[in-house]
């Protein structure tokens, strides 16, 4: 299995905005303190990778990061800390402002969620498909247009529709789109962020089962991010939970969903609406979580929220721990464990 | 049914004029929900169900018209309603609330302030004992610090919060039917438990009927008793939750359940629905807006639908209907058939 | 897949565009109204020297001041002038003017408030701080003053509209290239390989150009009534030159002699040419937005 993507110890802080203004900023370091401003913690410390032609599976709830960390990996942003291998090739040392020229841009591409909003109102399907073969594989002319055709034609696009508008779409073919102008580069890397969460159900379906088909038939990993337990149950090989910017729990996809071993995990797996199986009320969680501003790096980011508090929560922060295939950060991670397993 | 219906649609169709037709967004819709039940109406986009909430509550948007039907709430019917009678009506007997709840709430007023307002013009509260019964609400929610929450604008609140401020505003004045449109779309899976089961406690304190409107049918099963399913303006399965996961009907039914990616053991295992929505701007649609996609599409399929009996315990508007491994099924077969 | 009976057939290139314009002009007759008066308005511009009957400069003082009549349609002014003739061909002038001063403010604000709007920082700062210091003043105070510093010419009248409308284009420009800076699309265009300057130019300009072509129609009213105004003061273009402004202002001391026709005519053709272009920005919004095309 060769790794195709290393992240290791990446962070990502924002000062906070709507804090002390110039005048206040540039007292403070008149006075020789260092910028002590407060900052959000978006991603904290971070690592994991990503094998060639592996789907894994990126989850968590608004605000756990996942958006950050996605956009620092695809170098739409720079990252404060940490390093990200492509390869052999360490990416971080590009700065994102100019990294849209770099030669290994078409490497790593991405999908977004709501394809309305990705799509250039005013470019056709034909542009938007045309627009990162023009840039990074430039072609023109007739090449272009019969590249264009093909993948378009992969991705289930008549081309009929090709010359149409991003409104004059239905939701499922604009989708198409932008997943067709994601690969028309041929990418190794392909992220997806929440690529059929607009979408109806039966549409869903398509979509999903026509990603599975480009996967397999260009060789491509995925990096799939996603709210929906259910549907990363089905299309991941493994899965990372995300809990306000640390990674708490990762293993094969269907083992976490179906015996999560981190507090959260498991509530968020309670929480997903099943069809064939009561609810499971035991586990809902209260309250709000914590701020990810300036967090105590001593105090896990569960804690207050977790029905689990026991002291070694709030005075010693939960390392990721391997348990065979699986990672959990929890001080209690070996309660979980489905029996019959010992840890390694 | 034993209880006495809450709310009883009958008949109801709608119709949208625009630019470029007129869409029959709605045909025949009918169904009831009893005193202190929770149904949910089903469907995809496209298939009425927001349309069919509006409809009752009065709120259609300008190009909408109610062309036929009744919505019966007690003895008034909701749709020949004079705007005094909706008014009075609103807030104190029926109640709704939206998908985008920070859309929803008034941005430029604290949220105490905005329950209160319900409480005085519903709820019969005095304007000195409003603000503290709106505190009360906020408690009842679930929100912590509720005192100084009050005070507090919609943009400062998360998306559950306003949730469930407008959860509080819609049960201020303790109403008999609540609509609840699409409420934890948009909402953490977490924050969608807790939200729901908040909804369903509060319905099960004050004895209120809840029509539930989403397009997660898992969600759906989890939270009602009985599930209408919806399929471009019509009815097309209307059954007690359990019974219809476990045997669904109509074709329509079972195809949503084989695309639910929680039905699957596999990708391989999802089944599309084949085909698409009809235009509804159509003027020559067939009497079952199913019958061009449907695998199961016979010769009577031609005429015009079965009607529903509101008091029906399993309704299917299908003239070939998925047959039940338990039952004798000839007896399905019929023009107004009405019970299973 | 089989979802493409659910939207009508393509509804894109120029046809389906003349289709939807003349779908606009029928629903509001008032912007058909207005669309056939700016019609007018460029026939006489454009060929209006040419057809006019008499000399617009050609002084015949036996036929002074005479009311309008049959050879005379307008009448005539204090120089035996024919009236209608020097409206017709002031048609070209002010038009001109407008058409000039939009295009520049066009070109200035809109790169000015598009690049502000887009890289923030300093850009932005130093692009809101003109704005804002145009804004301190009275408008048609600060064009007197930027014409009389610079001399009486069509030029500077140009120059003086272009600036004073400045801060209106580069607001507009700003806040909506504020708004698509952080844009799925824009996101796209970079893991794309476009540079930031593409980026700004071949996204998000498009975007803000429809928005800004239906403030340029209603500017053109405004300019030509700045124009008119500076020439009526005598800052502006200078006699014998017809222009509406000048016309009105020669024909300002007649109305109380009883001579009303001197300074009506041009009056009213200044009135029905700033209608015409408030008018046509309504209906250019509804024809020119990509959104509402379907």
């Amino acid at each position: 299995m060769t790794v195709l993507l290393d992240i290791a110890e990446v962070s990502k802080r924002f000062p906070v905005t709507g804090g002390p203004g110039l005048l206040a900023r540039f007292r403070r370091r008149l006075s020789g303190g260092p910028e002590n401003l407060p900052k959000v913690y978006a991603v904290d410390d971070v690592s994991f990778s990503i094998d060639k032609g592996e789907t894994v599976g990126l989850v968590g709830e608004s605000g756990c990061g996942k958006s950050t960390l996605v956009r620092a990996l695809t170098r739409l942003l720079d990252v404060s800390y940490g390093s990200i291998k492509l390869g052999t090739r360490e990416l971080s040392l590009k700065a994102a402002r100019v990294f849209a020229r770099d030669r290994d841009r078409a490497r790593i591409q991405m999908v977004f969620q709501d394809a309305g909003e990705s799509v250039n109102p005013r470019f056709t399907a034909f542009a938007a498909i045309a627009d990162p073969l023009r840039r990074l594989r430039k072609l023109r002319g007739k090449a272009l247009r019969e590249r264009v055709e093909t993948v378009a034609a992969q991705c289930g696009l008549p081309l009929q529709l090709l010359t149409r508008f991003p409104h004059q779409l239905s939701g499922g073919q604009r989708a198409r789109v932008g997943i067709a102008r994601a690969i028309a580069v041929k990418p190794e890397l392909l992220v997806l962020d929440e690529p059929t969460a607009a979408l109806d159900v039966s549409v869903q379906v398509v979509i999903l089962q026509l990603l599975q088909r480009l996967k397999t038939e260009f060789g491509m990993s995925y990096l799939f991010v996603s709210h929906d337990l259910s549907v990363v149950r089905l299309i991941c090989d493994r899965v990372l939970v995300m809990y306000l910017g640390k990674i708490v729990e990762s293993g094969p996809a269907a083992e976490v969903f179906e015996h999560p071993l981190h507090p959260y995990t498991q509530a968020l797996v309670a929480a997903v609406p099943r069809l064939h199986e009561g609810r499971d009320e035991r586990l809902r969680l209260a309250g709000e979580p914590r701020s990810p501003i300036d967090p105590d790096p001593n105090v896990c980011r569960f804690y207050g929220r977790c029905p689990r508090g026991a002291d070694a929560c709030k005075t010693t922060m939960p390392a990721l721990r391997q348990f065979g295939a699986r990672h959990v950060a929890c001080h209690f991670a070996e309660e979980f464990l489905p029996p019959l397993r010992t840890a390694s | 049914m034993t209880a006495a219906p809450a709310l009883t649609v009958e008949g109801l169709s709608v119709e949208f004029r625009t630019r470029t037709g007129i869409v029959r967004a709605l045909e025949n819709v009918s169904f009831a929900v009893d005193k202190g039940e929770t149904i949910a109406l089903v469907g995809e986009s496209g298939s009425g169900k927001s349309v069919t909430a509006y409809a009752v509550m009065g709120i259609l948007d300008p190009a909408g018209r109610v062309t036929a039907g009744r919505a019966m709430l007690g003895d008034l019917d909701l749709l020949a309603a004079t705007p005094k009678q909706l008014a009075e009506v609103r807030g104190r007997k029926i109640a709704m609330i939206f998908q985008s709840p920070r859309t929803a709430l008034n941005p430029i007023r604290p949220v105490g302030r905005q329950i209160a307002d319900v409480l005085i013009r519903h709820g019969n509260v005095s304007r000195r004992d409003a603000p503290a019964q709106a505190v009360d609400m906020l408690r009842a929610v679930g929100i912590t610090d509720p005192a100084r929450r009050a005070k507090a604008y919609p943009f400062e609140m998360s998306g559950g919060m306003c949730q469930r401020v407008m959860i509080a505003i819609a049960l201020a004045a303790k109403p008999s039917l609540l609509i609840a449109d699409e409420p934890t779309t948009g909402l953490d899976v977490t924050t969608q438990a807790v939200i729901m089961d908040l909804i369903n406690d509060l319905a099960k304190q004050l004895g209120m009927a809840t029509i539930f409107i989403t397009h997660d049918l898992a969600l759906a099963g989890q939270r009602s008793a009985r599930i209408v399913v919806m399929h471009a303006g019509h009815v097309v399965e209307n059954a007690p939750t359990r019974d219809l996961f476990a045997e669904p009907r109509h074709p329509y039914t079972a195809e949503l359940i084989a695309a639910t990616p929680d039905a699957a053991a596999s990708l391989g295992e999802l089944a599309a629905i084949p085909g698409a929505l009809p235009d509804l701007r159509r003027t020559d649609l067939p009497p079952c807006r199913y019958s061009e996609r449907c695998p199961r599409k016979i010769a009577a399929c031609a005429q015009a639908l079965p009607h529903a009996a509101p008091g029906a315990a399993h309704f299917v508007a299908c003239w070939n209907p998925l047959p039940v491994q338990t039952q004798v099924e000839q007896t399905m077969r019929g023009p107004t058939v009405s019970a299973a | 897949m089989t979802d493409i009976a659910a939207i009508p057939p393509a509804a894109s290139g120029f046809a389906a565009q003349l289709r939807h314009s003349r779908y606009v002009i029928a629903e509001n007759p008032v912007t058909g109204l207005a669309f056939g008066l700016f019609v007018l308005i460029l026939v006489a511009a454009l060929i209006g020297p040419w057809i006019v009957p008499y000399d617009p400069l050609a002084s015949d003082t036996a036929v002074t001041l005479q009311p309008p009549n049959l050879h005379h349609w307008f009448g005539t002014d204090q120089l035996g002038r024919d009236i209608f003739s020097r409206v017709v061909v002031a048609t070209r002038l002010d038009f001109t003017i407008a058409v000039a001063s939009v295009a520049l403010v066009f070109l200035m604000g809109g790169l000015a408030g598009v690049a502000a709007g887009y890289y923030g920082g300093w850009t932005d700062r130093i692009v809101s701080r003109i704005a804002d210091t145009i804004m301190a003043f009275p408008l048609f105070v600060l064009a007197m003053g930027i014409v009389a510093a610079l001399g009486n010419s069509v030029q500077n009248i140009v120059l003086a509209t272009a600036i004073i409308n400045f801060p209106l284009y580069a607001r507009i420009a700003r806040a909506e290239a504020n708004v698509r800076r952080e844009a799925g699309f824009v996101e796209a265009a970079r893991l794309s390989g476009n540079s930031e300057w593409r980026i700004l130019t071949y996204q998000i300009l498009p975007n803000v150009f429809p928005i800004l072509v239906v403030q340029m129609s209603l500017t053109m009213g405004y300019a030509i009534l700045n124009a008119a105004g500076l020439s009526f003061i005598g800052l502006g273009v200078r006699p014998p030159t017809p222009e509406w402004g000048i016309m009105v202002a020669e024909g300002a001391a007649n109305i109380i002699s009883g001579e009303w026709w001197v300074a009506l005519f041009p009056g009213l053709a200044l009135m029905i040419a700033v209608f015409c272009f408030n008018l046509l920005g309504d209906g250019l919004r509804d024809m020119v937005d990509p959104r509402r095309r379907t």
